[in-house]
């Protein structure tokens, strides 16, 4: 009986040793740890249970029958992080440098089976060279059905991938069809074709780092969520993010009690937006003010700067901010913009997270750049999602909201629950200056007569009141009071039921 | 708006041991039971302008305050009782107006006007305006005004009351050549000065003939700007000095005392940067001889109201008069905590007609004060200014040794039209060790965030050991902070108290999210790894930390998202402030700041294998050091420039500021243009 404890001991032993002492170190020496050691940094102490530790490939061309080695490039199984559970795999490039086979595969669609069997999300951490070319088409179809899972688990469990190498070819649909993806800046890349295939197609010469780097992810692409210096870093801000998210599309995340006041008042508030309407100022500070404890984890930080999206928490509940950032391009709608919104919006739908959105918008970006990419149906994906969210939504507005993207940026007409201006706010068509410049064009020569006409208009429509009047504005309220007016709305709103008509799905304009 | 009312009365509270100075009783007990005006206006802003109101409304006065259009949500308005609107942003188009301060007053029926510091405070036309409106200034008559104003005139009078001045060529001097000439005859060291100037501004120190030509020709450019009036004199540089001054205060009823000395020897670029009275240095027979040159000086012009006469004292004690102030100074609150007087009452009761109600013999000095003056400066990049939102602003609560004098709230601006000072620090203790420990300890708990300040550099001052041995001139800074200040010029600390910190912020930070018990953590403290334990005691809620095998106790009400952790720490008081950082923080303390990473032991091993990075290579970048405007190139593409020569002026804060570069090289692309605004870190130029 001992010698059978010992064999499995043993096996063990040779399993974690994953690709071998050399392979390790090879990693270590480009600044990327292990599968294993990555677990170790993202789990709680001793969480980890590991299952499929002695899979085997079953291949036997190109020499594959006698180079196994258990666990086949993928680490499996489950843990904690801060004490809720988590679905994990972890590409060991240590083993075939991470390839994909059918086992390994099937490896992790046990994990997502499970996770979708038990309502918990999915972390995958992405290290790998790509398809087990020795196997053919047995590995696309492994890529295929790890793709079907990914679409079949979305909206039910929160799933996140962590590039922290390689991810070329197929591979990349896997975190494409993730909610989130986070990157280890230098060390990991992810594209459909590399270098080699570009320079031969379009004779681009062009770096594995400036064609699909972390860097270009979270500033060019939007692929990416977020960007970070190791693999440490990256892996304890995910431990972070984790204690937002709801464990399923059933369950509510979870409530973290604070010290911090629901009802504070922020004084400061009252000076954020400043007297030239065309200063900019910082959203982020107001979010940050509004928000539990200053904490808010910003996503998409570096990329369509002009809207500002990230999860925090108001009295102890997760909530979803968007807001519109007038630091950048005026904090207009654009392509980028309205499709980074518009997919955090679904997201915080689908996982039943109330939504705050801060507006200050001066409209959609003009331009033939704009219109060309196809400004209006990529804008319809933002109206699209804010229409189509159940969940509990509280607006305020700022200061400008001026035209479509007033209606669009959550508002009463869009079943915002509570809509809020703060007394500045100007809630109309356009600026009063474009205004006046079209109702009054005959006056256009005539400077005293057209400031007039302006001043007029502005007085009758730059201002809360009118949209007050109609309770298309719930009610205007102080800069100062916006954290405790937002925290009794969404009390208010704790039970929300609202249900959508039933179909198969909508169609959004993708 | 309630509660930085509520801390301005307090700071008035803020009085200290002196107040029981037999000056300071009389003077309490002749205060007039109604007071001596209705209605005084504040011909200034900022913290002086608050300062003026806190005394008006402890006499019944009633306050108005002026403002331009950048200061229409600023402090001193929302403190007054009434405010008027005076012009746009500069200065020049408000509050150096005169009409305009007059017409205020008419407006208001203010029937006296407190000009603070600066501004029009000095300027005998001002003087002479409101005594043709028959408002009353609360400051000496316009003679004595013109008279000390003129840096050459003040000399000739101070000479003629017996009081010692120093060598110089005290005529106005026509041209460059001239002034080589003039500073050959006194011999080098020598100092050109503006006629008219002050605060530092059209002063040049020349060490020969080639900065004695180059120094006049800015100074007279300077002087011109500042002050309309480009006339420079040279004299003496008195090497190893202490600037020291005499605060008098007289009546017009030819009474007249002095009210001990402050020493302000710690100067960057002639700016006071910390003050304190008395002064370690003098003995009370240098400060009797001082006091009365002081008060012969002040009668020999008549002297009405409260003014400083400033001296240059050097190592053997031998005192130079080197110009008076007729008006109160920046640094009045250090002589106001050690004589228990109200200056600025005193003023408004000497303006009203009120003889003195002390002499000199009442006059004691007790304890010691000293002041910082806390600017929106970035202390580790030359200096420069800062301007913006002051995001938060949370100054150290008022108390009995802590005085605040400020302008500003959270959420206020620092403006770039107006002097970047944000307060002015200002502690007590019986000793001048006891002040300069609380000045320490001020500083750890004044949180501000949103811009740039110098405050780093207020605690490595305080904490110099020659600063807390006295031995100071006024080269101080100059000496001690040789190639500019830099982190390795912050006091050492003792890293265990940081470490106990992080670790106990972890604690009762994880311990809420039913994260893993801490246990054994490392604290991985600017890339160091200390070795820490941490448990909780229930009993009292204090944690018990092992840091690096030394065992601590942490007391501390700190909950997630406070920014001031308060803690003690075995039994001494501790005040840190905690930003987050990822999934770390930052800890500011003592000056320094320090990124604080807590882990288990086996994240901590693993943190080890990550590769360090090196920052961006930004050596062949000329970058933009503030925000500001690009006034102009110096420089064009292909030129080849050698070390110190300039490339390129950048406004800010109304200041040019020449970048020179820092090493030979040509210049391969210019990246942006003048007149543009610029960003701080952006490129302006690039060298091959």
């Amino acid at each position: 009986m001992l010698e059978n404890l010992q064999v499995l001991e043993k096996k063990r032993a040779a399993a974690r040793l994953g690709g071998g002492e050399r392979r390790i170190e090879a990693q270590h020496a480009k600044g990327k740890l292990t599968a294993r050691e990555r677990l170790d940094v993202l789990l709680d102490e001793g969480s980890f249970e590991e299952f499929d530790m002695f899979v085997e490939h079953d291949s036997t061309d190109f020499g594959m029958a006698d180079n196994r080695i258990p666990g086949d490039g993928v680490v499996t199984g489950h843990g904690k992080i801060n004490g809720r559970p988590v679905m994990v795999f972890s590409q060991d490039f240590t083993v075939f440098g991470g390839a994909l086979s059918a086992a390994h595969a099937g490896k992790i669609c046990k994990v997502m089976d499970t996770a979708m069997k038990n309502g918990l999300p999915v972390i995958g951490l992405n290290d790998s060279g790509g398809a087990r070319i020795q196997e053919g088409v047995d590995s696309l179809a492994g890529y295929a059905d790890v793709f079907q899972r990914n679409v079949m688990a979305s909206g039910v469990v929160p799933q996140i991938s962590v590039v922290m190498g390689p991810c070329a070819g197929g591979a990349v649909y896997s975190p494409a069809m993730t909610d989130f993806i986070f990157m280890v800046k230098d060390s990991s890349y992810m594209f459909v074709t590399g270098p080699d295939v570009v320079k031969t197609v379009t004779h681009e010469t062009v770096t594995q780092e400036e064609l699909g780097g972390a860097i270009t992810h979270t500033t060019k692409s939007g692929v990416a969520d977020l960007a970070f210096e190791n693999d440490i870093e990256t892996l304890l801000q995910l431990r972070r993010f984790y204690d937002f998210l709801p464990l399923n599309n059933r369950e509510k995340a979870p409530t973290r009690p604070t010290a911090d006041d629901w009802a504070r008042d922020d004084f400061s508030l009252d000076t954020l937006v400043p007297a030239n309407p065309n200063k900019p100022y910082d959203i982020k500070e107001l979010i940050l003010k509004v928000c539990d404890e200053a904490d808010f984890f910003e996503l998409q930080a570096d990329y369509a700067g002009n809207i500002v999206i990230g999860l925090g928490r108001m009295n102890g509940d997760t909530v979803g901010f968007v807001a519109n950032q007038p630091m950048v391009l005026a904090g207009c709608l654009d392509i980028d913009s309205s499709k980074k919104a518009a997919r955090f919006v679904r997201f915080c739908d689908a996982f039943n997270i109330p939504i705050v959105t801060f507006v200050d918008v001066p409209g959609f970006l003009p331009g033939t750049a704009q219109e060309f990419g196809g400004i209006i149906k990529h804008g319809a994906k933002l109206l699209y999602a804010y229409a189509e969210a159940t969940v509990p939504k509280v607006t305020v507005i700022t200061r400008k909201a001026y035209g479509g993207a007033y209606d669009v940026m959550a508002s009463k007409h869009l079943r915002g629950d509570m809509n809020y201006a703060w007394p500045g706010a100007e809630i109309a068509v356009m600026g009063a200056k474009g205004a006046v410049e079209i109702i009054f064009r005959s006056d256009i020569g005539d400077q005293a007569k057209i400031a007039a006409r302006e001043k007029e208009y502005r007085e009758k429509f730059a201002n809360p009141f009118v949209a007050a009047n109609r309770g298309f504005i719930d009610d205007v309220i102080m800069p100062h009071g916006t954290r405790r007016r937002i925290c009794k709305a969404l009390e208010l709103l704790k039970n929300k039921k609202l249900d959508n008509p039933w179909r198969k799905h909508g169609n959004i304009p993708l | 708006m309630a509660a930085a009312k509520k801390k301005t009365a307090k700071a008035q509270a803020a009085t200290s041991d002196a107040s029981t100075t037999a000056a300071a009783k009389k003077a309490a007990a002749t205060r007039p039971t109604k007071p001596p005006f209705d209605k005084i206006l504040i011909a200034n802003r900022g913290e002086i302008a608050c300062r003026v109101i806190r005394s008006c409304k402890a006499m019944g006065i009633k306050s108005v305050a002026v403002y331009s259009e950048a200061d229409a949500d600023a402090l001193h308005v929302r403190e007054a009782d009434e405010a008027v609107f005076i012009g746009p942003p500069p200065s020049a188009q408000s509050y150096l107006l005169v009409d305009r301060i007059v017409e205020a007053c008419k407006k208001t029926g203010a029937q006296a006007v407190h000009p603070g510091y600066g501004f029009l405070s000095e300027k005998r036309e001002f003087q002479a305006a409101l005594a043709k409106a028959g408002i009353v200034f609360i400051g000496p008559d316009a003679h004595a005004i013109h008279a000390m104003g003129d840096k050459i005139e003040s000399k000739i009078l101070a000479k003629k009351a017996g009081v010692s001045t120093v060598p110089g060529h005290l005529e106005a001097i026509p041209n460059a050549d001239e002034a080589v000439k003039i500073a050959k005859s006194i011999g080098y060291p020598v100092m050109i000065k503006a006629s008219a100037g002050g605060g530092g501004k059209g002063m040049r120190l020349a060490w020969n003939d080639a900065e004695a030509k180059e120094g006049f020709v800015s100074a007279t450019n300077e002087a011109k700007a500042s002050f309309a009036d480009d006339r420079v004199f040279i004299e003496k540089y008195v090497e190893e000095p202490r600037h020291i001054e005499i605060q008098v205060l007289a009546d017009g009823h030819g009474n007249c005392v002095y009210l001990g000395e402050r020493e302000c020897s710690i100067q960057r670029r002639h700016q006071k940067v910390i003050e304190e009275a008395p002064s370690p240095f003098l003995d009370e027979k240098t400060r009797k001889a001082m006091g009365e040159q002081a008060v012969a000086l002040s009668k020999a012009v008549n002297y009405k109201s409260a003014g400083t006469v400033e001296f240059i004292v050097d190592k053997n004690r031998k005192f130079y008069f080197l110009e008076m102030n007729t008006r109160l100074q920046v640094e009045h609150p250090v002589t106001e905590l050690v004589t228990g007087l109200d200056l600025v009452e005193l003023m408004i009761r000497v303006a009203a007609g009120e003889k003195l109600p002390f002499t000199q013999k009442d006059v004691e000095l007790k304890g010691w004060a000293v002041e910082a003056r806390v600017y929106a400066e970035d202390p580790f990049r030359g200096f420069l200014p800062s301007t913006g939102r002051l995001v938060r602003y949370l100054p150290p609560p008022a108390r009995a040794d802590v005085r605040v004098d400020t302008g500003v709230y959270e959420g206020g601006e620092i403006s770039m039209f107006y002097d970047p000072m944000i307060a002015k620090l200002v502690t007590y203790g019986a000793t001048r060790d006891q002040a300069a420990d609380r000045m320490l300890e001020a500083i750890d708990e004044y949180y501000v965030r949103g811009l740039n300040h110098n405050m780093s550099f207020l605690a490595a001052l305080v904490g110099h050991p020659r600063f807390r041995a006295g031995k100071l001139t006024t080269n101080f800074i100059a000496e001690e902070f040789k190639g500019g200040f830099t982190t390795a010029h912050l006091p050492p600390r003792d890293p265990a108290i940081l470490v106990a910190i992080a670790a106990t912020i972890d604690r009762i930070t994880t311990a809420r999210h039913g994260g893993p018990e801490a246990g054994a953590v490392v604290v991985v403290l600017n890339g160091e790894h200390h070795d820490a334990s941490v448990s909780i005691e229930e009993l009292f809620g204090s944690v018990e930390v092992t840091v690096d095998g030394r065992a601590m106790k942490v007391a501390t009400r700190w909950s997630p998202g406070q920014p001031l952790f308060d803690a003690k720490i075995d039994g001494a008081r501790v005040v840190a402030q905690v930003d987050a950082k990822g999934a770390g923080y930052t800890l500011f303390h003592a000056g320094g700041q320090a990124d604080a990473l807590v882990l288990s032991p086996r994240r901590a091993a693993l943190l080890k294998l990550m590769p360090v990075k090196a920052a961006p290579d930004t050596s062949k970048f000329l970058l933009s050091p503030m925000p500001g405007l690009l006034v102009s190139l110096e420089v064009a593409e292909g030129q080849e420039v050698k070390a110190g020569e300039a490339l390129a002026k950048v406004e800010a804060m109304k200041m040019e500021n020449v970048l020179r570069a820092t090493r030979d090289g040509t210049i391969a692309k210019l990246h942006a243009q003048p007149g543009e605004s610029l960003r701080v870190d952006q490129k302006i130029l690039e060298f091959a």
